[in-house]
């Protein structure tokens, strides 16, 4: 079976690589880079001071197509995203996951209609809330569970993602660092990170906003030392 | 797929005359080597992150069985599998075992070379079960019953009003009179047909563009969101990768996703960048229920150590094609199988054999944009140039190559075929030759400019303004 196609594949690379039985200097070599994890070149942009970080991302984010919005509290979440849907003309939905820092949010003022749970396709507005944000490139980083479920990212046409300006790091790098911290050895089912919406340019080279994920992607940037909005 | 790479330039004789074809190739230069360029001018760290790229890669390689059984050891940790796969035959064969199974009927995919190399559709097809393709790309050439022509832009060879032709032709349960002539509406028909499909599927298939070692992890680099849903809906998630996708960390991987996105499409970063690592955890909502890896080598390791080494370092990000005179004027089917262009001419007949594509390492004028852009700085002219030696000590070469008159030779014989070369290459040419617009080397005419500087083309060829002027079309 597939064991002995492992093993004669195995042998094919280590006689290539002129490897010698229990080889423990390779050993070494290949131990030390997953321990060590060399940064390699991290750009001197992603390499900001956290004050210049979220203004970067911002400029980054847009330039992916994406809109952003800044609240200084959860308690003003519900009334940007109110403006948002109601600016587009969007129904007053909203789908979300069971993230607690997103409950401290309270929609009953709005107008909005707010449900619970993973997509099943039929939602045009979802909410997530990002585990980080990487400012090199305006990037969203995301992860599977029942707090922020996948499918919110994909499913539905609008996608607004909370994100909380002191978790927006320099570079993917750092990002990663923070991961590996939260989960041990291991990686939730799905990280996703996000830059803009979606878009195909298969016909003809041309890019075209909307492709199979949402059309529209909408980051509501949290910083509590900012001032509130007017 | 039937492989038609023996008879390479009869391909390109037809492709030269395919009207259409032409039409949708003027997008390859237009799309692709300006916002390449753009996105490198602003990055200062470019070159840098290529070299550390290519490090990387040479690192990996040397040491890939250890990779492999760490990686491996991280999967099964967290509740995936991986089969390994000999051959095309074999990685089928696996794959049949996990549908059978789950007893899969329908199968969506997200784009994936690896599933062109193994020939999966038609394969699916002869067992009963229905591929279903979700990229945007890879959908209207499923219509059309062909191959992809381009790795990341597979349907580049055909031109707008040909995908409303085919949505009429196949989407008949829609409106006749619907309008569909701006490219928007294009795209929100096939949302709308491929929406319905995810959930419907047993199996969803994704390629991976790296496999992590630290983690278990496999990654799928897009901009439509397609894998993500083909990954996410699927009831059970099978990726197809080749053994060279490994790295060593998730750092590694950021660092050659920088250059990939770059050199692929000129973006920053792409839209979605992927990381999957295992089947759903116990508290998740959504996601799928198993999780596999066929690990495909197919030639691979038969490669490390060889002259032709270095090609596993690609990273499939197309920049060679989308810089290459002889791709631009032929496009992606000429070359007769699953890879084109210069890392096509390279690879192939690394795996299918160079009795079977012993034409494809001719279809280079040597001009060496290919090796200029290429992130991972794979030689792929003197690669090519390996591999003409090689065919010309096995006697395989048509016998002008033989007598030292090669491509040139070639299409000099063929009037026809030569115009339309050269006039296809004219921008081209005009840029390589810079200010003075002298080449010291002019593509497809080696044995000439081998002896004398050649004036640059300006604007049109001879040719062409001599057959305008008499109104003949070409
Ligand atoms: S050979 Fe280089 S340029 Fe061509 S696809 Fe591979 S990595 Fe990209």
């Amino acid at each position: 079976m597939s064991g002995s196609t492992k093993d004669a594949v195995l042998s094919r690379i280590r006689r290539a690589n002129g490897a010698r039985p229990n080889d423990e200097e390779r050993q070494r070599a290949v131990e030390a880079r997953l321990q060590g994890r060399p940064l390699g070149v991290v750009p001197a942009r992603g390499q900001l001071p956290s004050a210049e970080r979220v203004a970067l991302f911002v400029v980054m984010a847009e330039a992916a197509n994406a809109t952003v919005a800044q609240i200084g509290s959860m308690a003003e979440l519900p009334g940007e995203v109110a403006r948002y849907l109601r600016e587009r003309n969007l129904p007053a939905t909203l789908k979300m996951g069971a993230d607690r820092r997103l409950s401290e949010a309270d929609f009953s003022a709005t107008a909005i209609e707010v449900t619970q749970g993973a997509s099943e396709g039929d939602d045009l507005n979802s909410l997530s809330h990002a585990e980080a944000g990487i400012a090199e490139t305006g990037t969203l980083v995301l992860t599977s569970g029942p707090d922020n479920p996948t499918s919110l990212n994909f499913l539905p046409e609008n996608h607004i993602v909370v994100i909380q300006a002191d978790t927006i790091e320099g570079a993917m790098e750092a990002v990663f660092e923070r991961l590996r911290e939260r989960h041990g050895g291991t990686l939730p089912r799905t990280v996703n990170t996000i830059t803009g919406p979606s878009r195909s340019a298969d016909i003809e080279q041309t890019l075209l906003l909307g492709a199979h994920g949402p059309k529209a992607l909408h980051i509501v940037v949290l910083d509590r030392t900012a001032a509130p909005m007017q | 797929m039937q492989i038609t790479s023996q008879t390479f330039k009869a391909n390109t004789v037809k492709a030269l005359a395919d009207i259409d074809l032409q039409r949708a190739l003027g997008n390859v230069e237009k799309g692709f080597i300006g916002k390449r360029q753009k996105a490198v001018d602003k990055l200062p760290e470019f070159d840098a992150l290529r070299d550390n790229a290519v490090a990387i890669k040479t690192h990996t390689l040397k040491h890939l069985d250890l990779y492999i059984e760490a990686y491996i050891a991280k999967v099964e940790a967290s509740g995936g599998k991986v089969h390994f796969a000999e051959d095309a035959d074999h990685a089928r064969r696996i794959f049949l075992d996990i549908a059978k199974k789950r007893g899969a009927k329908t199968v969506t995919k997200g784009k994936t070379m690896i599933s062109e190399e193994i020939g999966l559709n038609d394969f699916l097809e002869e067992n009963g079960m229905v591929p279903v393709e979700t990229d945007l790309g890879e959908y209207i050439i499923q219509l059309r019953g062909e191959h992809p022509s381009h790795i990341i832009a597979p349907a580049v060879h055909i031109n707008r009003d040909q995908v409303e032709a085919d949505f009429r032709r196949v989407h008949v349960d829609l409106d006749p009179e619907r309008d569909l002539t701006a490219p928007e509406t294009l795209l929100a028909e096939a949302r709308g047909i491929l929406r319905q499909r995810y959930g419907e599927a047993d199996i969803g298939v994704t390629g991976a563009n790296f496999l992590i070692a630290e983690t278990g992890t496999s990654v799928i680099v897009t901009n439509e969101g397609n894998g993500d849903l083909t990954q996410l809906l699927g009831k059970c998630h099978v990726v197809l990768a080749s053994i060279e996708k490994m790295v060593p960390t998730l750092n590694d991987a950021s660092q050659i996703l920088r250059v990939l996105a770059r050199s692929a499409t000129g973006q920053e970063a792409s839209v979605y960048t992927t990381f999957s690592t295992g089947p759903k955890r116990e508290a998740d909502p959504d996601g799928p229920e198993e999780y596999h890896v066929i690990l495909l080598d197919n030639g691979r390791s038969n490669m490390l150590g060889t002259e032709f080494e270095e090609m596993l370092r690609c990273i499939r990000c197309g920049a060679c094609m989308n810089h290459c005179p002889v791709y631009h004027a032929v496009g992606g089917h000429s070359y007769g199988w699953v890879y084109p262009g210069p890392m096509g001419a390279v690879l192939t007949p690394s795996l299918i054999g160079v009795d079977k594509a012993g034409n494809l390492p001719n279809a280079s004028t040597f001009c060496g944009r290919c090796e200029s852009v290429c992130p991972m700085r794979i030689p792929l002219p003197k690669m090519m140039r390996h591999w003409r030696e090689k065919e010309f000590e096995s006697h395989l070469q048509p016998k002008a190559a033989r007598t030292g008159l090669g491509l040139w030779a070639y299409f000099a014989k063929r009037p026809k075929l030569y115009r339309l070369a050269v006039s296809f290459a004219m921008p081209a040419l005009k840029l390589i030759a810079g200010p003075k617009r002298r080449f010291r080397s002019l593509p497809l005419a080696g044995g000439w400019t081998k002896w004398r500087d050649l004036p640059a083309p300006e604007g049109r060829t001879f040719m062409q303004a001599y057959t305008q002027s008499k109104g003949v079309s070409r």
